[in-house]
C-alpha cells in the first residue's frame, strides 16, 4: 500500500506539471492547445539529444531542454495561434492548427530520432533507492517530485505577485480592457504560451527521466491524461489542476491494485463525469477560470 | 500513431512496388494464376520440367536446382533478413561444395522491403521469370500471407525459416511448409524448462491486452501455466502507449510470486523490466518471443539480466549438424543466431526433400520429398515436419545473463 501510495504520488506530479502549462493557456486564451503534448515530447527528445549525443550533464541539459521547450511555445504562438486571433470562430480554428502542428512536431521527431523508443544511456540517471516503510523511493523519484512541486509553486507566485502575472490575468480577465490599459496583448499572450511550454517541456524531461523510454508518440497517452485533469481541476484553474493531477494519479493506482489494470482508464474517467455531473465547472472550476 | 506510421509506409512501400511491377513481370504476372488451378500440381507451363534444364534467364546449368529466397533486407526486419542471408549462403555453399546431392544448388537473393507488396512482386519474378522450383522465406509472417498465396496457387513449395505466426502461414495451403517453431510451441517449451530450473509454483502475469500479438502470447501462457500447475497470484494488463508500470508491478509483486510472466513488445518489454528491477524485484522473469530482439537488451540494460525466454535454436546444441554450423559460420565471421540458424537448416531440409525425391529437383519432386522428411540432423535438433507442415523440434530456453542471451541447460 506505501509503494503504491509513492506509485502514485509521483505519477501525479507529472501528470499535474503537464496540465498545469496546459491550463495557463486555456486561462488566458480559452483556447485548446492540442500541441503540448507534442512539446512535451521534442523536449524529452533534446534533453536526451543533448545527454547522449553532446555528452553534457544532466543538469546542464535539463534547463536548455526546458527552455527549448518553451521558445516551441513562441513559435506555436505565432504560427498556430495570432494569425488566427481576433477571427470569427477563431477558437476552433486554433484548436484546428494546434493539432496540425502536433503532427509535424511528431513527424519531425520521426524524422530525427525515428520510431524506435530511445533511453537515456546507461549510468546518466543516479539509482539510489531508499527505503520508506517497506516501499521503494528512488532519488531521482524524489527529485521530480521536488522539481515538478517547485515549478508549480514558482508559477502561481509569477502569476500572483509579478508584474507579468498581473498582465497575464488581465488579459485572461479580458483583452480588450487589458488594451486600453496599456497592455501590451499580443506580448502578454507569448509571454503566457513561453510559460506554458516550458511547463510543458519540464513535464516531458522529468517523464523521460522517470520512466525512461520517449518515442515519437510518447506525448499521445498523456495528452488525453491532462485533458481529464483540466477538466476535472476546473479550465483554467492552476490549483484545480495540481489538485486533479495529483488526484488523476492516485485514482490510476489504486483502481490498479484494487480493481485490476483492466478498469483503470474506466473507473478514472467514470470519476471525472461523476465530478461533472456534480460540479459542472470542475473542482474549481467557477471562481478560478478568472483568475488564471 | 502506429497505425499512421504503418499504412505512411504501407502506401510508400505500394507506391515504389507499383513502380517496378509493369518492367518485371505485369504481363506473366497475370496469366500464371490462371493458368495454373492450385490442385494441378504442376507448375506453370514451360516452368516444370526438372528446374533449370530450361535454362530460363540465369543460363542455369543442366542438373542445376535453383532457388528463390525472399528476405527482407531493408525496411524494419532487415537485422534479421542480414542473418538470414548469410546461414543460406553457407548452406548453399556447402552442399554444393561437400557434393552429396546429385544436383547443384544456386540461389537467388532478392529483397521484399519488410512489406507485402515487395513480397508479393519478388515471389513473382521467382515464379515466372526465374522459374525457382522452391521458394525460402519470407522473413515477416504478415509478409507471408500476402505472398505465400502466389506460390500456392502456381504449385511452387515455399519453406518459411523464420514465421512465427500460429495461424495463416500454413494454412494457406498444401505447398506452404515451415521450420520455424510458432509462439504456441516455443512458449510451452521455455516455460517447461524454466519450471525445472526454478522449481516455479506460483507465477504474476502481467501483458498487453490490446495487441493482438501479445494477448496470443498471453493466451498461449495462461493455458501453459495451467498445465504445468503454477498458481497465478495476479494478472495484470496494460496497453501499448503505457510507459509507466510501477502500479501493476507493485499489485504483482504484493502477491509475492515465484516469477512474473510478460507478454509485451520489445519496447513495453525493456521498460516493464526496468521498472520491475527499480521496484526491487530480483526474482526471474519470463517472456514471450517479444523480448527476443536485441532491442530489448539494449534497452534494458543491467535490468535485463535474469530474464528468461523461449527460442527456437540452442547456441550450445551438442548434435553434429550444429557444430558444423558454428564451425562454419565461425570460419565465414558471422555471428550465428536464430535466424541465421533457421535459414541454414532451410537449405539443407530442401536438398532432404530432393534426395528423398531420387535427387530430382523440379516444382513438384521437392513437395512430395518435404512431405518425407524425418528425423533430419539440422542445427535445430531432430527435424521432421508435423502433418500440418508446421515444424517439430524440441524448442530451447535461455536467459540473459551479462548482457547477452545463454541458453539454459
Amino acid at each position: 500500500m506505501g509503494q503504491q501510495l509513492v506509485n502514485g504520488v509521483f505519477l501525479g506530479s507529472i501528470y499535474a506539471l503537464f496540465a498545469v502549462g496546459y491550463t495557463l493557456v486555456f486561462g488566458v486564451l480559452d483556447i485548446l492547445n492540442l500541441a503540448h503534448q507534442a512539446v512535451f515530447m521534442l523536449s524529452a527528445f533534446v534533453a536526451l539529444a543533448l545527454v547522449g549525443e553532446a555528452h553534457l550533464p544532466l543538469l546542464a541539459a535539463m534547463p536548455i531542454a526546458i527552455l527549448f521547450g518553451g521558445v516551441l511555445g513562441l513559435v506555436l504562438e505565432r504560427i498556430a495561434f495570432r494569425p488566427l486571433r481576433g477571427r470569427a470562430g477563431s477558437n476552433i480554428s486554433g484548436l484546428i492548427s494546434s493539432l496540425a502542428m502536433a503532427t509535424i512536431f511528431e513527424a519531425i521527431a520521426l524524422q530525427l530520432f525515428g520510431p524506435d523508443t530511445s533511453r537515456f544511456p546507461f549510468g546518466v540517471i543516479p539509482e539510489h533507492t531508499l527505503r520508506i516503510g517497506g516501499a521503494s523511493v528512488s532519488a531521482l523519484q524524489l527529485s521530480i517530485v521536488a522539481a515538478a512541486v517547485f515549478l508549480m509553486a514558482a508559477l502561481t507566485l509569477l502569476l500572483s505577485r509579478t508584474r507579468l502575472g498581473r498582465q497575464i490575468r488581465a488579459v485572461a480577465e479580458n483583452p480588450k480592457a487589458a488594451r486600453v490599459l496599456g497592455v501590451n496583448v499580443d506580448r502578454v499572450i507569448a509571454a503566457a504560451f513561453f510559460l506554458s511550454s516550458a511547463l510543458g517541456g519540464a513535464a516531458g524531461v522529468l517523464f523521460g527521466l522517470a520512466f525512461n523510454s520517449i518515442s515519437p508518440d510518447v506525448g499521445r497517452s498523456i495528452e488525453l491524461k491532462g485533458l481529464a485533469v483540466i477538466i476535472l481541476g476546473g479550465m483554467g484553474s492552476i490549483a484545480g489542476a495540481v489538485i486533479a493531477g495529483f488526484a488523476l494519479g492516485l485514482i490510476e493506482v489504486f483502481v490498479v491494485s484494487e480493481i485490476g489494470s483492466s478498469y483503470r482508464d474506466a473507473v478514472s474517467f467514470a470519476v471525472l463525469f461523476l465530478v461533472l455531473l456534480v460540479r459542472p465547472l470542475g473542482l474549481f472550476g467557477r471562481a478560478a477560470a478568472r483568475e488564471a | 500513431m502506429r497505425t499512421a506510421r504503418l499504412s505512411f509506409s504501407l502506401l510508400l512501400a505500394f507506391g515504389l512496388g507499383c513502380k517496378d511491377k509493369p518492367a518485371t513481370d505485369a504481363p506473366a504476372g497475370s496469366s500464371a494464376p490462371s493458368a495454373n488451378p492450385p490442385a494441378g500440381g504442376g507448375g506453370p507451363s514451360g516452368g516444370t520440367g526438372p528446374a533449370g534444364s530450361a535454362g530460363s534467364e540465369g543460363g542455369a546449368a543442366e542438373g542445376t536446382v535453383r532457388i528463390g529466397a525472399a528476405l527482407s533486407l531493408t525496411g524494419p526486419a532487415a537485422s534479421y533478413g542480414a542473418q538470414q542471408k548469410q546461414g543460406i549462403d553457407a548452406a548453399v555453399d556447402e552442399i554444393n561444395k561437400a557434393g552429396t546431392l546429385p544436383l547443384k544448388l544456386e540461389v537467388v537473393i532478392e529483397d521484399d522491403g519488410s512489406t507485402k507488396e515487395g513480397g508479393i512482386n519478388v515471389f513473382q519474378r521467382f515464379i515466372n521469370r526465374d522459374k525457382v522450383s522452391a521458394i525460402i522465406g519470407p522473413t515477416l509472417s504478415t509478409t507471408a500471407t500476402a505472398a505465400d498465396p502466389i506460390a500456392q496457387q502456381a504449385g511452387v513449395p515455399v519453406l518459411a525459416v523464420s514465421n512465427t505466426s500460429p495461424k495463416g502461414i500454413t494454412d494457406i495451403g498444401n505447398f506452404i511448409w515451415r521450420d520455424s517453431l510458432t509462439e504456441a510451441q516455443v512458449i510451452p517449451g521455455a516455460f517447461k524448462t524454466a519450471k525445472q530450473k526454478l522449481s516455479l509454483k506460483t507465477a504474476g502475469v502481467l501483458y498487453g491486452n490490446d495487441d493482438v500479438f501479445t494477448k496470443s502470447g498471453y493466451d498461449v501462457m495462461q493455458r501453459t501455466l495451467q498445465d504445468l500447475d503454477v498458481q497465478v497470484t495476479g494478472t495484470q494488463t496494460f496497453a501499448k502507449p503505457d510507459r509507466d508500470f510501477h502500479a501493476q508491478l507493485t499489485a504483482l509483486i504484493a502477491g509475492k510470486p515465484g516469477v512474473i510472466v510478460v507478454s509485451a513488445l520489445a519496447d513495453n518489454a525493456a521498460a516493464i523490466v526496468s521498472q520491475a528491477r527499480q521496484l526491487g524485484w530480483t526474482g526471474p522473469i519470463l517472456g514471450g518471443n517479444g523480448f527476443n530482439s536485441p532491442a530489448f537488451i539494449k534497452n534494458a540494460g543491467p535490468a535485463a539480466d535474469g530474464v528468461l525466454v523461449g527460442t527456437s535454436w540452442n547456441s550450445l546444441g551438442q548434435n553434429p549438424a550444429n557444430q558444423k554450423f558454428l564451425a562454419t559460420m565461425k570460419a565465414r565471421g558471422a555471428n550465428p543466431d536464430q535466424f541465421s540458424a533457421q535459414a541454414y537448416s532451410g537449405v539443407y531440409i530442401l536438398a532432404e526433400a530432393m534426395r528423398k525425391a531420387g535427387g530430382k529437383g523440379a516444382r513438384e519432386d521437392i513437395e512430395k520429398g518435404l512431405a518425407e522428411v524425418k528425423n533430419l540432423d539440422t542445427p535445430l535438433g531432430r527435424f521432421s515436419f508435423t502433418p500440418s507442415r508446421d515444424a517439430q523440434h524440441d524448442p530451447s530456453a535461455q536467459q540473459v545473463h551479462e548482457g547477452k542471451f545463454q541458453i539454459l541447460q
